[in-house]
């Protein structure tokens, strides 16, 4: 703002520090309670075994344990499962809708109203309904790859598949990713287009040295948000699991997460069986502080790119 | 960083290939090949919707078998589902979570993010990139020591725990109207200061009224977070049937029903239903929501 005259500020721009805290301090005491405190806590409760009754003081137990615990390990190579092959996935698949809605003449809005829809379905709706979908006894989705002479296989109940078969999950609700894309590309100058087309770019050559390059801000962002909700995975494998396997974890009964076979076992699912499930909360504290450290990581280079960002404009 | 909003449907139609050698013959084909692949792709994204309303109107043995057609429609499976599970009283709560923490949400983040957008003091760089941080990192980082919080106020085992604290503020929500308030002209509530509006009347006379569509957006996206959230009722209402919400209720419902797949799928219906609904009548606000979670270099 550069109509303002420096000596002199108007009178309402006085105090505005204080205001400001004024006006941030509902978000101030949710940051302290609910966020400062609780990881301060944390990293006390790492240091202790505690079920809630009992706190009891044990060194650096809990993180040692963390190096014979194989669930932990199980989950790391899961975790890097979903970011090597599903986050690409969906980032790609996002995109090409995006390219493909841009390219269409007729019923625009409705392809992207279609496209968009799945994206919408509750999480918990929609892991249970692939899971049936996918049934390999009574699914359709086995049956019509029978059309074509493929056996499908035992999606969420074969631990080589289940992976994939969130996979196709997760694309079958990329919309909202593909609405971002949607509007990046057509903040594209189209004059960008016309140039490279006179010099004689064909659209392979246009898509990669226009396209990709003006919306690369966007892909990065999206990519780094992506790992980032990645490493949180949670309800969609635990409804699978549970659905799959037909546990009910009520009265009691004892469900694992992961099946089948541990192959859908995430960080955050054993934390929240180690903490509310077995109550070992000091030992669940260890995972929080590994699930906090990997996310910071991503977080920090999120944050980076937002600013550099926020310089450009 | 600047906010996309997209564009409207007919600005869509980008003609890229205005300068094709090929002709109209080429052009036509060209509109053939995206148009047939656009339609196999939402033939593909329509199907298990279509397939998950299928199997809901057949009857319990003949959704166990391979067929894809139902022999009868048994559109009494919905009321099937009410009448063998407490789903109307999942559903009041779910309501109860997603008015209220909506309501909540919206109250407590508007003044954050107006203070974010407008307001020039020290460290408002730091306080937005730690809402950002806030906004991302896993809600089960700091899961046990809020639940021991709220077992101490004796509050687990209900949705409080999931309510109250949107009181407070929450984060990609006032990341959010951020976003849209720094878009707002800021000569507007400069004009309102000149005038001598405090910084209440400047919020409520010009901020808010310009704020609707962000605000309408956020209110939308926090409803529907409420309204799937799986976590969170997970954690605290789960030990407590009285307070399931549906995500919690659907989720063992296969387990309680376990041969009908048809009250399953009905289930499922009905706890996405409404969400289609309120698209359908909010799409605008849906759409530019969306787009403003983007950032654009």
């Amino acid at each position: 703002m550069a109509s303002h005259v420096r000596a002199a500020p108007p009178r309402w721009r006085r105090g505005e520090g204080l205001r400001a805290l004024l006006w941030l301090s509902p978000w101030l005491t949710g940051f302290t309670i609910f966020f400062a405190y609780p990881l301060a806590s944390t990293v006390y409760f790492s240091f202790h075994r505690y079920d809630l009754f009992t706190l009891e003081f044990v060194g650096l137990d809990n993180y040692r344990y963390l190096f014979d615990d194989e669930r932990v390990w199980l989950s790391a190579r899961n975790t890097l499962w979903l970011v090597v092959f599903m986050v690409p996935a969906q980032v790609v698949f996002a995109l090409a809708l995006a390219q493909l809605v841009t390219r269409l003449k007729a019923g625009v809005g409705l392809f992207r109203t279609i496209f968009y829809l799945p994206s919408l379905v509750p999480l918990v709706a929609g892991t249970v309904a692939f899971v049936f979908l996918m049934n390999p006894a009574t699914g359709p989705w086995n049956q019509l790859l029978a059309l074509f002479g493929v056996t499908g296989p035992d999606w969420f109940g074969d631990p080589a598949w289940a992976k994939p078969s969130l996979t196709l999950l997760a694309m079958w609700g990329v919309g909202n990713l593909m609405v971002i894309f949607l509007a990046a590309l057509l903040d594209v100058p189209r004059h960008l287009y016309e140039a490279a087309a006179l010099d004689g770019a064909g659209p392979w050559r246009q898509f990669r040295s226009v396209t990709l390059p003006m919306i690369s801000p966007v892909l990065m962002f999206s990519a780094i948000t992506g790992v980032i909700y990645a490493l949180q995975y949670f309800t969609q494998a635990m409804i699978a699991s549970r659905v799959a396997s037909g546990a009910t974890d009520s009265a009691g009964t004892s469900f694992l997460p992961g099946y089948p076979d541990g192959a859908l076992l995430t960080l955050p699912q054993h934390l929240f069986q180690t903490g509310f499930r077995d109550w070992s909360m000091g030992y669940a504290s260890v995972l929080a502080l590994m699930l906090f450290a990997t996310s910071m990581v991503f977080t920090l280079i999120l944050l980076r790119q937002f600013r550099r960002a926020e310089e450009l404009t | 960083m600047t906010v996309t909003v997209t564009r409207r449907a007919e600005e869509v139609r980008a003609p890229r290939r205005a300068a094709a050698p090929g002709g109209r013959r080429r052009r036509r084909l060209a509109f053939v090949a995206t148009h047939a692949i656009a339609i196999a792709v939402a033939l593909m994204f329509l199907a298990p919707l279509v397939f998950v309303a299928l199997t809901a109107l057949m009857t319990d043995e003949q959704a166990l078998t391979s067929e894809l057609w139902p022999d009868d429609w048994n559109w009494g499976n919905f009321a099937e589902v009410f009448a063998k599970s407490d789903m109307l009283r999942w559903t009041l709560n779910t309501f109860l979570y997603a008015g209220l923490g909506t309501l909540f949400t919206v109250v407590s983040s508007v003044p954050v993010a107006y203070a974010l957008a407008r307001f020039r003091f020290r460290g408002r760089r730091a306080a937005f990139l730690l809402v950002i941080t806030m906004m991302m990192l896993p809600p089960q980082v700091i899961a046990v020591p809020v639940y021991v919080l709220w077992a101490r106020f004796d509050l687990t085992g209900g949705l409080w725990p999931l309510i109250l604290p949107m009181l407070l503020g929450d984060a990609f929500s006032i990341f959010l109207l951020r976003q849209f308030l720094i878009t707002i002209p800021r000569e507007y509530t400069e004009a309102a200061r000149v005038d001598g509006c405090s910084d209440l009347t400047t919020l409520l006379r010009v901020i808010l009224p310009m704020a609707r569509p962000g605000i309408a957006a956020v209110a939308l996206f926090q409803f529907f977070y409420c309204w799937n959230d799986y976590y969170g009722p997970l954690l605290y209402a789960q030990t407590n049937e009285h307070s399931w919400t549906l995500s919690l209720g659907l989720a063992t419902f296969k387990a309680f029903h376990s041969v009908q797949w048809n009250l399953t799928m009905a289930a499922t219906l009905l706890v996405t239903a409404p969400v289609i609904i309120v698209f359908f009548l909010a799409q605008r606000v849906f759409i530019e929501g969306v787009t403003l979670t983007g950032v654009k270099g």
